[in-house]
């Protein structure tokens, strides 16, 4: 770690526009800083129901206010049950992604079987928190069935923080539909004792149509989120995947 | 005693910084590389200009190179940097012959090797300036991607770097099609490298165009494209602005 490194995780935690600020007034380089992050957009959503799991994502990639790609996939299978759908800077997403392969083929080997869900929410947990201190510009949600066949999410930040939840939204567009899957998904208080179960009360079908309109809404105000929908459910069935044309402007 | 040590924290920091070469900026540019898929494989397009900050330096780069059988390379930003990476590449291609075993490297693995380069070179503060385009066709399977100093990449059916991501994306966007024949192809990239010559302040009048099918890799001659500077606002650009130059 050096004082570079340092300075960068500093540098997270202010705005954008405030760096930029500084260095205008300050003019101590004539050309603007490097930086080692970027932010590509995309949000991801997940809907964890009694035997079916929902995760979707868009697919635009962007940098500033350019669009680099109308069709990269955020969504990756990390085990038979297990689907990750991330968001934030793609090549520490792609970097992510290789990682929680390799660890699920070492376990394969050493177990003889695919990793359950719950245990792959874990190790992307620690995998985030290995680089707590050069982290990983990664926003992800993770969903899947759980060993006793029901859906389960897991919602993280960039460090590894994470919590089983009924329903989640990550990434740009998150700020839009979070508030609206609380208000028609009502998950019972996680302070209620005993615990109660987070999964949704939706059927599977309902669930899909309330992540379509989640996306075309949020497409409507999100520069960063929009052309197309990818959308997989899990169930007792195996996969299927959904997909829907959203905004392209 | 304290500001001593203090002082020679600081001083070991300085050494330390100024003792590490890394590009914190670049010196020798080049600039954007479209690249697009077509009928028989991918069609790649690139001035020969080197820019030495605003002033053009250099008049005959090559930034479209050929890796191994299957693969081109176009580059768009620090030269010194392209050159290291087309040893890397050398080495890998050369390492990967010497099997002797027939395989060979197609311009996904390629593109991959690429990927991790850039990235790890991000992770370690000392990045390779460069945007990359890289296309090929191996067993009948186009393929066409990129990468950026920082190690963001996807593939598409038509990409660029830089200022061509602004100003000929949207064009090949209306344009594009799969089946676009060689001479189509090569319209379309013409039209989009005269967008830029008019527009990006850094591109010159001679280009090259390359392109790669199964059968193997093509790199053209540098030629020029034919402009028009009479229209009226080229000619006298402020007139009706009173007061400026």
């Amino acid at each position: 770690m050096n004082s570079q490194q340092i300075y960068y995780i500093f540098d997270l935690c202010k705005s954008p526009n405030l760096s930029l600020s500084l260095s205008f007034i300050t003019m101590a380089k004539q050309h603007a800083r490097w930086s080692p992050y970027d932010n590509n957009g995309g949000t991801c959503v997940a809907i964890a129901g009694a035997d079916y799991c929902v995760i979707a994502a868009d697919t635009r990639m962007s940098t500033g206010y350019s669009i680099l790609s109308r069709d990269y996939s955020k969504i990756c299978k990390l085990a038979d049950k297990c689907m990750m759908a991330s968001s934030g800077f793609q090549a520490d997403v792609r970097a992510l992604q290789k990682v929680l392969a390799a660890r699920h083929l070492i376990y394969q080997h050493q177990h003889n079987k695919q990793m359950s869900c719950p245990a792959m929410g874990q190790l992307l947990s620690n995998t985030l928190y290995y680089k707590r201190f050069f982290p990983y510009y990664a926003f992800n949600v993770l969903g899947g069935l759980d060993n006793e066949g029901k859906g389960c999410v897991f919602t993280y930040d960039a460090v590894g923080s994470y919590e089983r939840v009924g329903y989640s939204s990550q990434g740009s567009g998150s700020t839009l539909i979070m508030p609206f899957l609380d208000n028609q998904l009502k998950s019972p208080s996680p302070l209620l004792l005993p615990a109660q179960d987070a999964v949704t009360p939706l059927s599977e079908s309902e669930a899909v149509d309330l992540v379509k309109t989640c996306f075309a809404s949020a497409t409507e105000r999100d520069i960063y989120t929009g052309d197309r929908l990818e959308i997989v459910i899990l169930n007792a069935d195996g996969v299927r995947r959904e997909e829907m044309e959203l905004r392209k402007d | 005693m304290n500001l001593v040590d203090s002082n020679q924290a600081q001083n070991n920091l300085m050494v330390s910084e100024a003792a590490s070469e890394r590009t914190l900026y670049p010196y020798v540019t080049g600039t954007s590389v479209i690249g697009i898929k077509y009928k028989d494989g991918i069609l790649m397009a690139a001035d020969m200009g080197g820019s030495y900050g605003s002033t053009l330096r250099y008049k005959s780069v090559e930034r479209l190179k050929s890796i191994g059988k299957h693969s081109l390379l176009g580059a768009s930003g620090e030269i010194s940097d392209f050159q290291e990476i087309l040893r890397n590449l050398d080495e890998l291609i050369l390492y990967d012959n010497m099997w002797d075993d027939g395989n060979s490297m197609g311009p996904k693995e390629v593109h991959n090797y690429l990927t991790r380069m850039m990235y790890n070179r991000r992770n370690k503060f000392n990045p390779l300036w460069n945007s990359l385009v890289l296309g090929g066709v191996k067993n009948g399977q186009k393929y066409l991607g990129t990468v950026n100093m920082i190690g963001v990449h996807f593939e598409d059916d038509h990409v660029a770097t830089g200022f061509g991501n602004h100003l000929a994306r949207p064009i090949l966007r209306d344009e594009w099609h799969a089946n676009l024949s060689f001479e189509d192809g090569v319209k379309l990239l013409e039209k989009c490298m005269r967008v830029l010559l008019y527009r990006d302040r850094s591109a010159i009048n001679k280009l090259q165009i390359a392109k790669i099918t199964e059968e193997g890799v093509t790199i053209s001659q540098p030629y020029a494209l034919k402009t028009f500077w009479n229209f009226a606002a080229f000619q006298n650009p402020t007139v009706g602005a009173e007061g400026s130059w």
